[in-house]
Parts: structure tokens; sequence; C-alpha cells
């Protein structure tokens, strides 16, 4: 196969499996609002009679309207249907990332369009490897519509057909920085697009009106517990990411630290984030203090990959534009 | 600075008298809280110094940037914001982060050592509304099964009391001794970072083609050291630059950009010592007397012999011109001071010679494809007398007549007008340039950060947990058995921790529950 096919293969499997994620967002959203709609009817009924029968009970027991939702049978065939295109999505996307690693003779992280490509992966890999341990169907809608808003980016804006990587990025760091990074960037928005679910059902559950669609979410407790889970996971990693980045730079440019802008904004993530693990910690931070902090967090990691790379004079304007 | 200081109260407002005083400013300084905001303000402080240009990284853009906003430049030119990272203000969060963790991290050392040699403490007299709690009826005494938990509990690594009538057992102190030890160890990296700071240096030099560079500080074009070090006491190591070869992309979208850096230097690393032929790549810094040697930079030096109006050669080497964009439109100077009379030359060196109307002559790729100078001739007075330093880059022909402008392709000669001279332009060589640095703090900063980070991992994957046991005998004369346990982070599940008690008490033996 000569390498230009390679790389026409590698955009079809990137366009068939965005066509993919197109049908599993449809699926995950008829599964929202059927068993929204549905949770609504046993959820609103009882409201106006404040001590009816199933108004204690589906406040008490924060897992009443989700398993009610379970039963609705709609909701939850569109659901799996969403996770079935989901994993077929992700493994035809990472038939895409491999022929363009593979045609490009290098791992495909290089430039901006190849980082997207192998975020969006990144972000579909850690969504499901949280639907292994728990049912998350309920994440289907906003995990894969910000994959959706990532390849669309990659593929329109950022596409580039840059072979070979310029010297300062031949280096075994590259596979081993650039990964734990994209690994991070996964991670980190599965975990925000869980906060701003929490912050959703938080609000719904303060003001008492738990109906339509914010029903069939987790109870406030769980999601706040679930992205804690996955920042704890992915805070070392970008950790580690900073520090490999540093033993690269020390190698490549003669100083470990140099405060470049890319650098700077990967601190500055690092310390927002050092924030939420304490605030979580702290008396009166806790809740939804701590979930607008990784909120931030996650703000710059996005002016950091978007903002440097697009905007700034960085020694890691790795674009490719 | 750390986790589960929980409880903590508003603010009372400070108390009268010095002591008071000063006592709740050190218990304001360490409060979580004011660790948070501390967090929050190194972030936001480090916000302008990745938005406006930097004089540790660009020095020619923060003078722009001042001339070009002649209002704020000076103002954030006053107050440190084109040297953020070395701004007091800067310097006071993170000080005063750093302070409020150390005053942190000291007295949870303390609690924690003591906890480390203490027992657990007894069991809850009721277990049934606690996590995970089960109830069976064992056929063994009540002292049997203790016995039982404790040893299996202790075979398990969890630090096991004992009572009368209940066994308490706990794991997972590692998890804030990880948490200490994180930092513990951000400490040490600040040390180290600072340590480096004080004893490290740094220079910068261009190295021609063909010569050579010893590390002395006059050889260097620009030097910096930290506060403590000596620099008439460099490592006294030495090379030459025998060949550096350069590739350029020549296909596809990214045409011109640099595929390989490849410096070809032999090494003296001591005087009278054995030399050495080595490879300096981008990636690939050479070591050598405690330096690191790295390639950061190259460009051409085309070769301009200038003879004066008596003939005599007045320069026959490269000059060092120094690139101007992507394809290496250069500039450069050659100052003839000895010359008669004396001449100074202007020049702008095109590897790939192009003009056109807007952008005047300039190059169209980075590679020697068809190399071409264009020269502007002066004669007068240089100005290498008047004691003020002058850049090597730069002619000041404020005293100085123009003799005329030519552009020459490899090999022709410029005769200059009135026969006051000639310049030739005979070929054409490269440079490297190479950043020498030595920071004796690295070491210490690597190990550091990775202490910090297995710290973090412990902090954050170890559960610290408790488990108990409650035992009474039963009318039937079987004995029954109440486990049940509570998680101290409040992230995880204890199911697996109760399970494995359970495991442990009915373990070969049929089980009732």
């Amino acid at each position: 196969m000569s390498a230009t096919t390679l790389a026409q293969w590698s955009n079809m499997a990137v366009y068939a499996a965005m066509f993919i994620l197109i049908m599993a967002l449809v699926a995950f959203a008829v599964s929202f609002a059927a068993r929204g709609r549905r949770a609504g009817v046993t959820a609103t009924s009882p409201q106006p009679v404040s001590v009816g029968a199933a108004g204690p009970m589906a406040k008490d027991n924060p897992e009443a309207p989700a398993s009610a939702a379970v039963i609705d049978e709609s909701g939850r065939r569109a659901g799996n249907i969403g996770m079935s295109l989901t994993w077929l999505a992700t493994g035809v996307l990472l038939v895409g990332v491999v022929l363009r690693g593979i045609w490009a003779e290098r791992v495909p992280w290089g430039n901006m369009y190849e980082f997207s490509l192998t975020m969006s992966l990144g972000i579909l890999a850690v969504f499901l490897i949280v639907s292994l341990q728990r049912d998350v169907r309920w994440l289907g809608l906003p995990v894969v519509g910000i994959t959706l808003l990532s390849l669309g980016l990659a593929v329109t804006v950022l596409y580039t057909e840059a072979a070979q990587l310029v010297p300062a990025l031949k280096s075994w760091w590259l596979v081993i920085h650039v990964s734990a990074a994209v690994i991070c960037a996964g991670a980190f928005t599965v975990s925000t697009m869980i906060t701003l679910l929490y912050l959703w059902r938080d609000r719904a559950e303060r003001r008492d009106v738990v109906r339509g669609m914010v029903a069939k979410l987790p109870d406030a407790q769980r999601l706040d517990t679930l992205a804690y889970r996955i920042i704890a996971f992915a805070f070392p990693l970008w950790t580690f990411a900073v520090i490999s980045g540093a033993i690269w730079a020390e190698n490549a440019w003669g100083r470990y630290w140099g405060w470049d802008p890319k650098e700077t904004w990967a601190f500055i993530t690092w310390v927002v984030y050092a924030g939420y693990l304490h605030a979580r910690a702290t008396a009166g931070w806790r809740g939804r203090r701590a979930a607008y902090i990784s909120i931030l967090g996650y703000v710059s990691l996005m002016i950091n990959y978007f903002g440097v790379n697009l905007f700034v004079n960085s020694l890691h304007s790795y674009s490719g534009m | 600075m750390t986790q589960t200081m929980t409880g903590e109260k508003a603010a009372p407002l400070p108390p009268m008298g010095t002591g008071g005083f000063l006592r709740w400013a050190w218990r304001q300084l360490t409060s979580m809280r004011v660790a948070l905001i501390l967090l929050f303000l190194l972030a936001i402080a480090s916000i302008p110094g990745s938005v406006l240009p930097q004089n540790g990284t660009d020095p020619v853009r923060v003078d722009d940037w001042i001339e070009n906003n002649p209002t704020w430049g000076p103002l954030l030119e006053r107050f440190g914001f084109f040297d953020v990272y070395a701004a007091p203000w800067f310097a006071a969060v993170y000080l005063l982060l750093f302070v409020s963790l150390i005053g942190c991290v000291l007295p949870r050392s303390l609690t924690h050592l003591r906890a480390l040699r203490s027992v657990p403490p007894a069991a809850p007299r009721r277990l049934d509304r606690l996590a995970g709690f089960q109830s069976m009826t064992d056929s063994r005494s009540p002292d049997e099964v203790l016995e039982a938990a404790s040893e299996g509990l202790r075979g398990r690594r969890w630090r096991v009391a004992r009572g009368d009538g209940w066994v308490a057992a706990e794991k997972g102190y590692l998890r804030e001794t990880g948490n200490l030890l994180f930092h513990v160890a951000l400490v040490a990296l600040l040390i180290s970072v600072a340590y480096g700071a004080l004893f490290g240096w740094r220079g910068n030099v261009i190295v021609r083609q063909g010569t050579g560079f010893s590390d002395t500080l006059t050889q260097y074009d620009a030097w910096g050291g930290g506060r403590l070090v000596n620099p008439d006491n460099l490592p006294p190591f030495a090379f030459t630059l025998d060949e550096f070869l350069v590739e350029f992309e020549r296909d596809s979208s990214q045409r011109g950009a640099p595929r390989l850096f490849e410096a070809n230097v032999t090494v003296y690393p001591s005087p009278g010592a054995e030399s050495e032929a080595q490879t300096i790549r981008v990636n690939e810094p050479l070591v050598v007397d405690g330096a690191k040697v790295f390639l950061v930079g190259h460009g051409y030096s085309p070769v301009l012999i200038v003879r004066d109006a008596l003939g005599r050669v007045v320069n026959d080497q490269g000059v060092v011109f120094l690139p101007q964009d992507g394809n290496f439109t250069s500039t450069g100077v050659v100052k003839a001071p000895d010359a008669r009379p004396a001449l100074g030359i202007q020049g702008l060196f095109l590897p790939t010679a192009a003009v056109d109307e807007i952008r005047g002559p300039h190059s169209t790729f980075p590679a020697p494809d068809d190399p071409a100078v264009f020269l502007s001739a002066w004669t007068g007075d240089l100005g290498l007398d008047s004691g003020v330093p002058q850049s090597i880059y730069r002619l000041d022909t404020a005293n100085m007549t123009q003799l005329g402008l030519e552009s020459l392709r490899q090999g022709q000669t410029w005769d200059l007008p009135e026969g006051i001279g000639s310049v030739e332009f005979a070929g054409i060589e490269r440079w490297a340039s190479f950043q020498i640095a030595h920071d004796p703090g690295k070491e210490p900063a690597l190990i550091s950060a990775m202490l910090a980070l297995g710290g973090l991992m412990l902090s954050l994957f170890v559960r610290r947990r408790r488990v108990w046991v409650r035992v009474s005998p039963s009318e039937t004369g079987d004995t029954v058995v109440h486990v049940a346990g509570l998680m101290r982070s409040d992230d995880a599940d204890l199911q697996p921790d109760v399970t494995e008690l359970v495991d442990i008490l009915t373990e070969g033996r049929p089980v009732s529950r």
C-alpha cells in the first residue's frame, strides 16, 4: 500500500468514526430524553402532595430516579446502542490513528491535528474504561459530544499534511511525554463533563426539583466522587507529564524549566488541580466550589492547548499551521 | 496545605498584643484556606509571564513592546512584568506558600509519627450502623474467633489492637506518609532550583565551522552565572567545530522546515588530554567536565575578502551573519578599522536569493541553492575608539559616508568606487551556536520531583481504613460475630476490606450468616 493511500485510509477511518459517533450521539440523546420524560412523570406527579408516598422515597433514596429510569426500556435500549456505537467508533478511530502513525513513520502526535485525533481517542478510552466498572450511559451524550467537537476541529481547522518532525521533536521523550499529556487531556475532559453534570444535578437537588432529564443522572454525591477519582488518576499522570517534559527540555534546550508559555500553562493547570484536591479536603470548599476550581483547571488546560499553540510565540508551537 | 484539616471556622479577629497577633497570623498562614488562596495567587501571578514577552527568553521583544506601549511599557517594567518569575511579588507568593506548607507539614508529621507508634482505637460498641456491617455465627469460642481475626489481619499487614470482646485493625498509613513525602519533596525541589540558580551558569557562543572554542569567560558572546559562581574557574575544556550538517524539507506543505542538524566536533576534555570526536545534535548534548553543550542554532558566514585602497587584505574570513527569518535571510557586518581608509560593510546574505517589490531582497529557501549577498559599503569613523561597547553585528554609520550598493554572486568581486578597495564574495561557511550550561541543581531537582510524584501517588491511591470485629456468646453456645469498617478517605469503597476480614474468619469453614 502506498504512503498516500495509507494517509487516505487514515482520513477515511477518522471520518467513519465521526459518522458512527454522530449516530451514537443521537442514540444517547434519545436515551437521555426518553428516560428523562419517564422519570419526569414519576418524579413530578407527587410533587404537589409534598408528603406523598413517592416524594420522600425519591428524596431519601437517590437511587430511585435512576433505577426507575433503568426500567424504561426504550431509553435503556437507546443507551445500549449508544455504548455499542461508541465502542465501534473508538475501534475505527484507533485504526485511523494507527494508520496515520504508520504513514508518518512515527508516533501519531506530531502536530495539532494528530494530537487532537489522539486526544479524542483518549477521551473515548477513558469513558469506555469507566463504563466497564459502572453504568455511565448518562455520560455518553456530553462525552461523545465533546469528542465530536474535538474531531470536527481537527479535520476542519487543524488538518495538516505534515509528514516529518523537526529535529527538536525527534526523541523518545515525544512518545513518553506527549502520550502522558494525551491521556491526561482525555481524563480531564471526561472529569470536566462529569463535573458539569454534577453542578446541574446539585443545583436541582438543592432546589429540590430533581425532575426531567436531570433526574436520570446519578445523585450529586456520586457524580462528585466519580469526577474526583478520575482527577485523582490524572493528576499524578499530569505531574509525570510535566516532569518528563522538564527532562526532555533539559536535553533539548539546555534547561529543565524556562517559563516557556507552554510550561507556564502546564504549571498553572497543575497548580489549579492541586488547588482542587486541597479544596476537596477543606471545610467550606467541598462540593460546588471545588467543582468550579476543577473547571478552571480544565480551562487552563484548553488555553494551553489552543491558546499557546495557535496564538503565542512558544518553543512548543508545534501546530504545524 | 494538606488534607483533612476540617472543621475550620471563620477567622476570628486578631487578638491584641504582638505575641497574640503573631500567633494569629501564623495560624492564618498555615490554614488550608490561606494555602488555597496562595495557590490561586500563584496560578494568577504566573499568567502575565506567558502573555507578555520576558527578558529571560526574548529581550528584543521586550524592548519592542515597551517602545510600542509608551504608557504601559515603563510602568509594567517597573513592576517586574517583563521578568515575572524573578519579580519580588512572584517570589512573595511562592515563598509564603512554602512557609504555609512547612507550617502545615511539620505539625502533621509529628501527629503522623505518633499515629505510627500507637495502636488503633477501640472498636465502637455497636457495629451494626457502620459501613459493610455483617453478622455471622461461629462455632468457635469468642477468644478463638478474636485470635483468628487478629492473626489473620496481622498476616495481611493490618495494624491490630485487641480488647475485651473486640479486635480493631487499621491499614493505609502510607497514605499520610505519601502526603507528607509529597510536600517535603516540593520543599526539596524549591531548594534544588535555588541551589542551581546560585551555583549554575550558562553561556552562549557562536562557533564558525573550522574554528574552536575554549571554555573561558572571554570566549562567550553572552554569559550569565549564579551569585556564587566564580567565572574565572570554568571547567577548562575546549572543542573545535569540524563540520556542521543541516538538511531541510524540500517537499510537502512544510517546505523549508529543518529535518537534521548535526555538529561534528573534536573535544579536548581538559588541557593536554586526549581529544575525541563527538557529534552534537538537538536532544543530544555533549557532556564534558560537568557542563553540557547544547546545539541551539546555526547560520551562514559568507567569506568576504575585503581589500583596502593599498590592496592589502583586511578581512579574509567567514563573517557570522544572523538569520532574520525561517529561510535564513541573514544580516551581518564587516568592520575593517585597519583598512586605509577605514571601511565598514553592511550585508544581507540570501541562501536562495529572490527580489520582489514588496519585500525587497529576501531568501526563499534556507539551503544555499542560489546564494547571493547584497552589500552596502561605508567609509569614515567606525566609532570603535569611542569607548562605548559596540555590537559586532551592527555598523554605526553616524560618522560614515556611504560608498555604494552592490549585489554579488559567489566568486564575484565588487571594486569599490574611487579605488578605495574591493570586496570579494569568495565562499560560504556555516556556523553553529551553542548553549553551554552547568546546573548542579538539576539532579537534586529530578530526585525531588520523582519523590514528590511517588508521595503523591501514595497519598491518592492508598486508602486509610479501619475494620472491627466484635464477638458475643449466643444462646445456642455459638459465637455471634459482628464485623464492620470505616473508610477514612472518603472516595473509596470499604467492601473489599470487610470481605477480606470475613474470608479470614471463615477460612475453610462453612459459613452461616
